[in-house]
């Protein structure tokens, strides 16, 4: 791999002008001809069609030269590298070597490919975001793509995430992506622990410190109980853990690196969820997102089954959809006479203060039992079992069961008067973006609901969002908490809970069964929701137990 | 009304007295008010709603307005007023939406008096009308304001201010139908109490949410705003636009502000985040508050003068569950920790200094520098006597000028233009910088060079130096494109900025290799020229003991002109400096291809020549044996590179260090080098030298030092239409899709080099520009203005 990486680069690819990237594929094209010309003289004999690529080193470093390719033949955002990356395929093709092809079907095990928006067909402000994210990054990532469906969105999403990872800020370039794959092991995202393995090696990262948290530096160690703390039980952080990271002598941590840590930390454990809740697949160029073995006949392979993509599974789906398409219809209708019913009836029956509060207490409490009955998933061999054998990095299943969450109460301890200002304070510009990145998510409507247009959704998003920090013990004192019982029916509470908590056991059922009438941008929507939801929810408790801590 | 208030004063001002004092509540709390009769204030919090009356020397408990067994969220106060002219008559502002009114002439143990549950998310804020018995203002998070009158059951009118939610409301203390409110997206509305279908005016106060506002109890235009913006800020609003009069800079965001009474210019200012005092400042000195107080342990969330004629008493309650009376005589002032001396030297040797008025009136009596040629200039501000702390940090600044002649430092200007420092042999350096020294008259730096040739290079390489010399000066040509843009690079830039990677001599440089003549490319490398010298002691005065000190330091120097023995491989170290640097951003990698020849290209151009210089070497090199080794002197090298550094001479220092290279860097140890880069970088700066000290840090071989010119290399372009951000590319606009940039001559987008008149802001393709200019001296746009091009 390094072989490879050292002769081509790719990084001309993502320049703006098109000479430049004509320059760059042709010296691709060379390398990759001179690569398939060696490869032929030495070997000299037909392939087996089975280990290709036990062969050889040469041939492993070129076979990654050919995934990286094909990539860019599907994703890239400039039209005249996609031609000619597939022209390069083609030639590479004719010379009698074996070019990948595509696993999987698009971005989203989820979204079906058609009703997402193909690369070379977006209107010029998505071309702007594409070519933007694809000049940082040399990918656009499936996560990119699927999250196009609500464009003003990605544009705040993608700058808080440059920002994060290539801006100035305390933390060193290696850390960061390191933290990025600690948050997303915890969920055991293999799809953001690839990209960013990748990625961490790229910026100069010791691929020692991959192999566990215990070959990392002592410092990043002593984050790994925060990091548990976080992703799983974030009520539970005092200034007691903070102190333990400050004041660990000559592995302490510095507030402003915390507080970038913390900041990493949570977006990439609700970075996680969006990825199972919206089935994101593996990248094209990435293990597991293409494969050299030729189409088999009935289309069937292992990968198929594992990712829960078998096309013969979705049709059932879609059948079982067309039988109670009726019923979801009746769905969305009644969900928004719910609606109409508590904007209008909501002066008249007032419920007492003992009532509204024993309403939170008994939303939280419920939201510890919602919690998916199919336990049925296949859990797929993972890259991330080889990166972090460690066993604290398996999920420790906290029983919830007669759990306690303590309440927080928002009004004493909100994101606009607080914890903006201490992260602002402290990682200067980064307040400023998640403020907006909130705002864009809670905010973002189009005032439609399945078929229905012109539908004030805001109650709805409320709902959502509340539900979410419900679940993290968080209360907002002007909120009535019937209203979550009204509007989310229970398949959709345990989609919710599920992706807020365990991400890793999402289904594609769970993500089918729910709110059937919807198009998939609006769930798209409810996840972007989701994600920011617990973002903040996290970032909350975290920053507050900070601020105890400084005072 | 108001004379009534004034009698009350009178009265109850010479009354009022009082302690430090502070008392623990039970909870904290989030919000105070006091009682008309200044004897009284209102906590409210979460959990705690009580009464203290304020006695001679203690708080005392005198009514839990909490009652019920179960607390309901009612009573869970965001914000708490008490009636100004009603002393029973209380109102508060629930977490839940619910505005609560209280009737202390109750008789029953329950002191509710009325509930409004109209709003459907918290209200931050309740205001009473400060001259209207039953009038009663609320600011909610639902982004709508309702004014109640206590007589009836339901609000009178509902006022939506058109965003989110609202923080504060205020009804102005003079204008009897006007209020004031502030919403969490900055900006701030003027109400007319009668009109609830639109605001009076709007206008944009902060950068995000302002938390709370107050109106001048005696100027009637001024409210005073603060936001999270850490900011305070005073506005007049007697003009026609809302106009900002003074601005306070706090180290926090501004939870409440609260004008000090009887104080024209005096607020009261404390926070929600991390700092936990209280300040009072003077507009007027916004960078130093007047008063602190600093006895809470949490944040402050409460402020309240206790009388609203007497500046004295500021009560406070905070998270840290206490109330607290401060006395303003026991504040600590900031102002007597400042330090009222400074001491600065300008630019150009001149010397400023500023003391306490009477150190400087007692030393004025007998003359402080006997025999100096230069004349102290005395600067004493006019003290304002209205200011309250005049006398606390006031100071005499005095200004001491060089004489013209002696204190000019056209030295350092001439020799950092001048010098040459790569691109060239080594031999060929040192006598030009040699030479360069002479001219200028410093015969011991020129010395120093020429000895430095001696030490490391043959002497049979001096007429070929000469030659060179003129080149080296044709060079200055390149300078009057400096002014250009190169838009072409900012086209290729990547992510959502368009970037300039590359400095502004590299800028130049491409420039040049567009005009295409191959010479020049020598040229640029040597254009940027340094040079070394002796400004500490200058500066000193001293000048004239320099040309004696050259002799006498000499003895050092003097023995290692004797050996005369060469380097092999003189040339190539120069070259590899350039290479060894830390590679650029990455995009650099992108512009391999593009027209442009990069830097290292360019080096590999002139290394042809050098080939011949070479050989010399290596002859000279079979004649002269090596008897001493290459680094036997480097000792001694490095010595002098300290004298000059420490004589304040960095710019000799860091030029030795930039032509010799390898053969002295490994001696010296990174950070002095850093220091030494760093400092000279800093004066280069400072003499506008952008050029060269660009130069040097490109030359430099720390890494700290090299990668200061790859920070900030973004360069952000804004659409001349709709004034917005170009994102993508910089000569079309996203949004308004029309081409920013237009040549005014040929009336083509402009990609590549753009150039601006920056009196008229037109401009164009260079070369059209430039064409154009030679024919007429007006702009090309036709706007009439007198374009200038230099």
């Amino acid at each position: 791999m390094a072989e490879g990486e050292h002769e081509v680069r790719w990084d001309g690819l993502c320049s703006r002008d098109s000479a430049a990237r004509e320059t760059a594929l042709e010296n691709i094209r060379q390398v990759i001809l001179r690569k398939t010309e060696c490869l032929r003289s030495v070997k000299e004999t037909p392939y087996r069609p089975s280990d290709g690529l036990s062969d050889a080193g040469s041939l492993d470093g070129l076979n990654k030269l050919l995934a990286h390719l094909l990539m860019l033949s599907k994703r890239c955002p400039f039209k005249d590298v996609r031609e000619k990356s597939e022209f390069i395929l083609k030639s590479v093709q004719e010379l009698g070597i074996r070019i990948p092809r595509p696993l999987g079907h698009g971005p989203s095990r989820f979204i079906p490919e058609k009703e997402i928006l193909q690369v070379g067909s977006e209107d010029a402000q998505m071309h702007a975001l594409f070519a933007d994210s694809f000049a940082a990054l040399g990918r656009l990532d499936n996560i990119t793509l699927v999250m196009v469906f609500h464009p003003q969105y990605l544009e705040s999403f993608l700058k808080t995430q440059h920002y994060l990872l290539q801006m100035d800020g305390p933390l060193p370039l290696h850390y960061r992506h390191y933290i990025g794959i600690m948050a997303a092991a915890r969920h055991q995202c293999s799809y953001l622990v690839n990209l960013h393995v990748n990625d961490f090696l790229h910026v100069g990262g010791d691929s020692k410190w991959l192999n566990g948290l215990e070959n990392a530096p002592q410092k990043l160690q002593n984050l790994g109980e925060l990091n548990k703390l976080l992703a799983h039980r974030p009520w539970l952080i005092t200034k007691e853990h903070i102190e333990q990271l400050l004041k660990a002598e000559e592995h302490s941590w510095s507030l402003a690196e915390l507080v970038h840590a913390v900041v990493l930390l949570t977006h990439y454990h609700s970075l996680a969820s969006f990825t199972f809740g919206c089935g994101i697949s593996p990248e094209i160029h990435c293990d597991g997102g293409h494969t050299f073995r030729p189409p088999s006949v009935n289309n069937y392979c292992i990968c198929d089954i594992t990712n829960g993509n078998h096309s013969v599974e979705e049709n059932q789906v879609n059948s079982a959809g067309n039988v109670s398409i009726s019923d979801s219809f009746f769905e969305v209708e009644a969900l928004m006479e719910k609606m109409r019913q508590l904007q209008e009836c909501r002066d008249e029956e007032e419920a007492s203060q003992e009532e509204m509060a024993s309403r939170f207490e008994i939303e939280k409490r419920e939201s510890m039992f919602v919690f998916s009955s199919d336990d049925d998933e296949v859990t797929p061999a993972r890259e991330i079992s080889r990166h972090f054998e460690d066993t604290s990095y398996g999920y420790k299943d906290f029983s919830r069961h007669g759990m306690h969450v303590p309440t927080f109460r928002v009004q004493d301890y909100c994101w606009e008067d607080h914890g903006y200002s201490l992260v602002n304070r402290l990682y200067p510009d980064v307040g400023q973006l998640i403020d907006e990145k909130f705002h864009i998510a809670y905010n973002l409507t189009y005032n439609t609901m399945a078929m229905h247009k012109d539908v004030d959704t805001s109650m709805l998003r409320r709902a959502i969002w509340n539900y979410i920090h419900c679940m993290f013990g968080i209360r907002y004192d002007d909120y009535d908490y019937g209203e979550i019982n009204q509007l989310l029916d229970r398949s959709f509470k345990v989609y919710i809970k599920t992706i807020v908590c365990t991400p890793e056991k999402v289904t594609k059922r769970m993500y089918d069964s729910f709110w059937r009438q919807f198009k998939h941008s609006e769930k798209v929507h409810v996840n972007l929701l989701l994600i920011e939801a617990r973002m903040q929810a996290e970032l909350l408790y975290a920053l507050r137990a900070i601020t105890r801590y400084m005072t | 009304m108001e004379k009534m208030s004034r009698v009350t004063t009178a009265l109850s001002s010479s009354a009022l007295t009082g302690h430090t004092m502070h008392c623990h509540l039970d909870a904290p709390a989030n919000a105070i008010s006091v009682c008309r009769d200044a004897a009284q204030v209102v906590v409210a919090g979460r959990s705690i709603f009580k009464i203290y009356a304020i006695e001679e020397e203690q708080f005392v408990e005198k009514l839990n307005l909490r009652v019920g067994r179960k607390p309901s969220l009612n009573l869970s106060c965001a914000d708490v007023v008490w009636h100004q002219m009603d002393e029973n008559l209380l109102a508060t502002a629930a977490t839940n939406g619910v505005v609560v009114t209280w009737n202390l002439g109750r008789p029953s143990r329950n002191k509710q008096d009325q509930l409004f549950t109209e709003h459907k998310r918290t209200v931050n804020k309740v205001c009473f009308h400060p001259s209207e018995a039953h009038v009663l203002l609320s600011g909610s998070q639902d982004g709508f304001m309702k004014c109640f009158d206590l007589r009836r059951k339901d609000s009178v009118s509902t006022f939506s201010g058109q965003s989110e939610s609202v923080r504060d409301v205020q009804f102005s203390i003079r204008d009897y139908f006007t209020f004031a409110s502030t919403f969490e997206n900055g900006n701030v509305q003027l109400w007319d109490i009668r009109r609830p279908d639109r605001c009076e005016r709007m206008f944009t106060a902060h950068n995000g949410p302002v938390f709370c506002c107050d109106w001048h109890p005696e100027d009637r235009g001024w409210l005073a705003t603060g936001g999270r913006d850490k900011m305070v800020k005073v506005w007049d609003m007697t003009t026609q636009r809302a106009k900002e009069v003074h601005c306070v800079q706090t180290i926090a965001s501004v939870a409440r502000v609260k004008w000090r009474p009887e104080c024209r210019h005096h607020l009261a200012t404390c926070s929600m985040m991390v700092d936990h005092n209280i300040y009072v400042w003077d507009v007027r000195r916004p960078f130093v508050p007047a008063a602190m107080f600093e006895e809470h342990r949490d944040v402050t969330t409460g402020i309240a003068w206790r009388h609203p004629h007497d500046p004295s008493f500021l009560l406070s309650g905070s998270k840290d569950s206490t109330l607290c009376q401060h006395l303003f005589r026991d504040a600590s002032q900031p102002v007597e920790r400042a330090n009222p001396e400074g001491l600065c030297y300008g630019l150009f040797g001149d010397l400023a200094f500023a003391a306490k008025e009477s150190l400087v009136a007692a030393e004025s009596g007998r003359k402080p520098y006997a025999g100096d040629r230069r004349h102290p200039i005395f600067f004493k501000r006019k003290l304002d006597p209205a200011e309250p702390f005049a006398g606390l940090a006031s100071s005499a600044l005095s200004v001491f000028e060089m004489e013209p002649g002696s204190g000019s430092m056209s030295w350092f200007v001439d020799t950092a233009e001048r010098y040459a420092l790569a691109g060239r042999p080594l031999a060929e350096l040192c006598d030009h910088n040699s030479k360069v020294a002479r001219e200028l008259g410093r015969n011991q730096v020129a010395q120093t060079w020429t000895m430095l040739r001696i030490i490391y290079c043959s002497p049979g390489l001096v007429p070929t130096t000469n030659l060179n010399h003129s080149v080296g000066k044709g060079s200055s040509c390149g300078l009057p494109l400096m002014n250009s843009f190169n838009l072409k690079d900012m086209a290729q830039g990547l992510g959502s900025e368009t970037r300039l990677d590359r400095s502004k001599g590299d800028t130049r440089s491409d420039t040049v290799l567009l005009d295409s003549s191959a010479t020049l490319i020598t040229n640029e490398d040597n254009e940027e020229t340094e040079g070394s010298d002796v400004p500490a002691d200058y500066l000193l005065g001293d000048a004239e003991g320099e040309d004696d000190e050259l002799y006498l330091l000499d003895p050092d120097h003097a023995h290692t002109e004797e050996p005369e023995y060469v380097l092999p491989q003189e040339a190539f170290p120069l070259r590899h400096e350039i290479v060894d640097t830390p590679p650029g951003p990455e995009n650099l990698q992108d512009k391999a291809d593009s027209p442009h020849v990069s830097g290292s290209e360019a080096d590999v151009a002139s290394l042809a020549p050098m080939d011949s210089s070479f050989s010399l070497v290596s002859v000279s090199h079979a004649l002269y044996d090596s008897r001493l080794p290459p680094d036997f002197f480097s000792a001694l090298v490095c010595d002098m590179l300290r004298f000059y550094a420490e004589q304040g001479d960095v710019q000799m220092a860091v030029s030795v260090l930039i032509v010799l290279g390898e053969r002295v860097r490994k001696d010296i140890d990174e950070q002095t080098q850093e220091h030494w880069y760093a400092s000279y970088i800093d004066l280069l700066q400072r003499f506008c030298l952008w050029n060269v000290s660009n130069q040097v840090v490109k030359l430099s071989t720390s890494r700290a030092i090299s990668c200061l010119n790859q920070a900030s290399t973004t360069l952000h372009v804004n659409c001349s239409h709709c004034k917005r951000p170009m994102s993508s590319r910089g000569w079309v606009c996203d949004r308004c899709h029309r081409c920013a940039s237009m040549c005014a001559v040929c009336h083509h987008v402009v990609k590549g080099l753009f150039v601006w008149c920056q009196g008229c802001s037109h401009g164009g393709h260079l070369q059209h520009i430039m064409k154009w200019l030679e024919g007429s001296s007006h702009c090309p746009a036709g706007c009439g203005h007198l374009c200038e091009y230099s």
